[in-house]
């Protein structure tokens, strides 16, 4: 066996590769439990990647097909409904692990110097997957599918000039039909799961040469001992290995929950309408986008006033991008002489705090319809979500922060 | 460890906003996939009354005889009524465009109506038929304003004059100590062959074997999320005690 791992090594860096990103990569001791979200959604990536594989097998996509597939998938495959189910709830909680993900870089500043490039890297992969999500989400062909590709296609179209020649270039068609279902499974199934992992891989080199950050925001490469290994670091093998697997077994817990008791979620994963087929003569009364996507579709309908003679629509989509953009240059808006919330003051401390119950309470306002009172609300709470971002440099500036310890804190 | 199982609660939060929708007052229906006999009694009543015109197109007899404990051999000479084989899907011979001149739009296929529309809805649709002279077929519904169908169940519900109570509590008098508006049809325009209770109890059958078609696996599913769970759960223990030998010596 050792001869054999020589072998190779001689040829490939093998055991050079494993110590530099498992074995002798050294991550701070006081990571808590917002870093199981990182290793979580790698695992949720494998379940897609698996269960997608399996569910290609059998899935037709035609117009014609299509819908008739899944159930063929739900009742004649052998074990079909537990993949379709696996890969439908992991869609959701893909985006659960991922959100928290994020969120925990926004509460200890881990998109701050030197971590730029991992956090638009992150970035990417969030936009990327996105798009995977909305392609995959018409593959069913149900009638939920067929509109919320039609709204969201059509957004494409309040763009001045290029928009409608745009969305028809994206349909491939007047209307989504089964050339729209073609493409769209094409890039579903190969193109973004290819760009998906390869930002993966520069999301997680980039990681290991900068090394990760803590709750407490300090370098740990700044006090190393006599070997040169940081004092406040461990290697990720076994420490952190072991310590994923148990948030591996509670993820597990309430992700079966979910897969083999509430597969639908109420509605939330599987929305009722994608149980007809889709149908171009029918529109069902309430089109609402998966509930991932709803936080930025409130913003999208909190939009409504014409401006410098273009329409409220094109303006939504202007904010609803806006809203996705502005993350991307976070790292140059934080100014703060520290990274962690623990250690920042109280203005950014409210002004997480307010971001979050924005986002969250966009989110419903998202999936329920729109009134007018839900309308000024959304209006308020998107405005909030701007301010976060666009008052950043000035409050992160401005806020009494406190000292930030030598080494880590438990 | 409590952070972490709170954190992940926090996580789910979001998904627990469920999406409500308002429309007209249901009966409650709790479906039972494990009451064969009900089942049973559903799958003759869909089959007799209504698969003439709604397909289960995605669905095959057989699973239905297996899952259902009905023999094959019962099953094709009772329940299948268009030569079709045991293993082939439950297709009717219904012609879909001359359907939608009938009656307006072809009867949809019926496989997946409890996932669309829900239990609920489904029981009290098919209990929610009264006399209706202003439309084409003579009757309407409180469920499905206006809809095409016409009343297949006439025979064994009779027709309601008037329209039936569906979502309504019965209110009992406080004087006499009555229950008023307990009937689901206050006045018949002509009876049927079975009283409003068996009625009930055949439209629970019916709607159970609806949800069943709809969902076929649930019980299996269930069965098998326990061990599934209690597997993960017995994993966790010793992924917790691994984590807890190796990090004793981190300080």
């Amino acid at each position: 066996m050792n001869k054999l791992l020589n072998w190779v090594d001689e040829r490939l860096p093998v055991v050079d590769a494993w110590n530099k990103h498992v074995g002798k990569y050294y991550a701070p001791k006081n990571f808590n439990v917002w870093y199981f979200f990182g290793s979580l959604a790698m695992l949720v990536l494998v379940n897609q990647l698996i269960t997608g594989i399996w569910l290609t097998m059998s899935y037709n996509p035609t117009a014609e097909g299509a819908f008739a597939s899944v159930e063929y998938i739900m009742r004649d495959v052998q074990w079909g409904w537990l993949l379709r189910y696996l890969h439908s709830t992991g869609a959701s909680a893909f985006f659960v692990v991922v959100y928290c993900h994020m969120f925990r870089g926004l509460m200890y500043g881990s998109y701050k110097k030197p971590r730029e490039l991992i956090w638009i890297f992150g970035m990417l992969i969030y936009l990327v997957l996105m798009a995977e999500a909305f392609m995959g989400y018409l593959l069913p062909w149900g009638q939920m599918s067929y509109w919320g590709a039609q709204v969201i296609v059509n957004l494409f179209g309040a763009i001045p000039l290029i928009g409608d020649d745009l969305s028809l270039w994206i349909r491939g068609d007047y209307l989504i039909s089964g050339i729209t279902l073609n493409r769209f499974f094409a890039l579903h199934v190969v193109a973004l799961p290819i760009v998906l992992l390869g930002l993966v891989v520069l999301h997680i080199l980039a990681l290991h040469e900068v090394g990760s950050n803590n709750p407490d925001g300090i370098d740990i490469k700044k006090n190393k001992d006599e070997n040169g290994i940081p004092k406040d670091g461990i290697p990720f093998h076994p420490y952190y290995t072991v310590h994923d697997l148990m948030g591996v077994g509670v993820f597990f817990f309430v992700f079966f929950i979910v897969v083999f008791f509430f597969p639908e979620m109420g509605g939330l994963f599987l929305e009722a309408p994608n149980f007809e087929p889709a149908n171009a003569l029918k529109t069902p009364n309430h089109i609402a986008p998966v509930w991932y996507f709803t936080p930025f579709y409130a913003m999208l309908r909190a939009v409504t006033i014409d401006l410098f003679g273009l329409d409220a629509k094109f303006w939504g989509v202007v904010v609803m991008g806006g809203a996705i953009a502005i993350l991307f240059v976070l790292p140059w808006l934080d100014k703060s002489p520290v990274r962690s919330m623990r250690y920042k003051g109280i203005f950014s401390k409210v002004a997480l705090t307010l971001f979050v119950i924005s986002f969250v309470v966009l989110g419903y306002l998202g999936i329920v319809p729109a009134t007018e009172a839900r309308t000024t609300l959304a209006q308020i709470l998107t405005t909030i979500y701007f301010l976060y971002f666009i008052l950043m440099p000035f409050y992160t500036r401005m806020e009494k922060t406190k000292p930030v310890p030598e080494r880590v804190t438990g | 460890m409590k952070k972490l199982i709170v954190g992940l609660f926090i996580s789910l939060l979001p998904a627990l906003t469920l999406a409500a929708v308002a429309s007209a007052p249901l009966d409650n229906m709790e479906p039972d996939h494990a009451n064969k006999a009900s089942l049973q009694r559903g799958a003759a009543l869909f089959t007799n009354y209504c698969m003439g015109c709604h397909s289960m197109e995605y669905a095959r007899y057989k699973r239905v005889s297996e899952d259902l404990g009905i023999p094959a051999e019962l099953y094709e000479e009772n329940l299948i009524f268009t030569g079709a084989k045991i293993g082939e899907l439950m297709k009717n011979s219904m012609n879909k465009d001359m359907a939608a001149s009938w009656f307006g739009a072809p009867p949809p296929d019926l496989t997946l109506s409890s996932r669309l529309r829900g239990e609920d809805w489904i029981y009290s649709y098919l209990r929610g038929f009264y006399k209706d002279d202003s439309r084409p077929l003579g009757v309407n519904n409180v469920v499905f304003a206006n809809v095409g169908m016409p009343h297949v169940l006439a025979d064994l519900q009779g027709l309601c004059a008037v329209e039936p109570r569906i979502g309504v509590d019965p209110s009992v008098d406080p004087l006499s100590g009555d229950i008023r508006n307990g009937e689901v049809c206050p006045e018949w325009e002509t009876e049927g062959s079975m009283s409003p209770q068996e009625f009930n109890s055949a439209m629970y059958d019916l709607t159970n074997f609806m949800s069943y078609m709809g969902d076929p696996v649930k019980l299996e599913r269930e069965r098998l999320g326990m061990f599934a769970l209690i597997f993960v759960a017995i994993f966790f223990i010793f992924a917790y005690l691994l984590n807890r030998e190796y990090w004793k010596d981190i300080h």
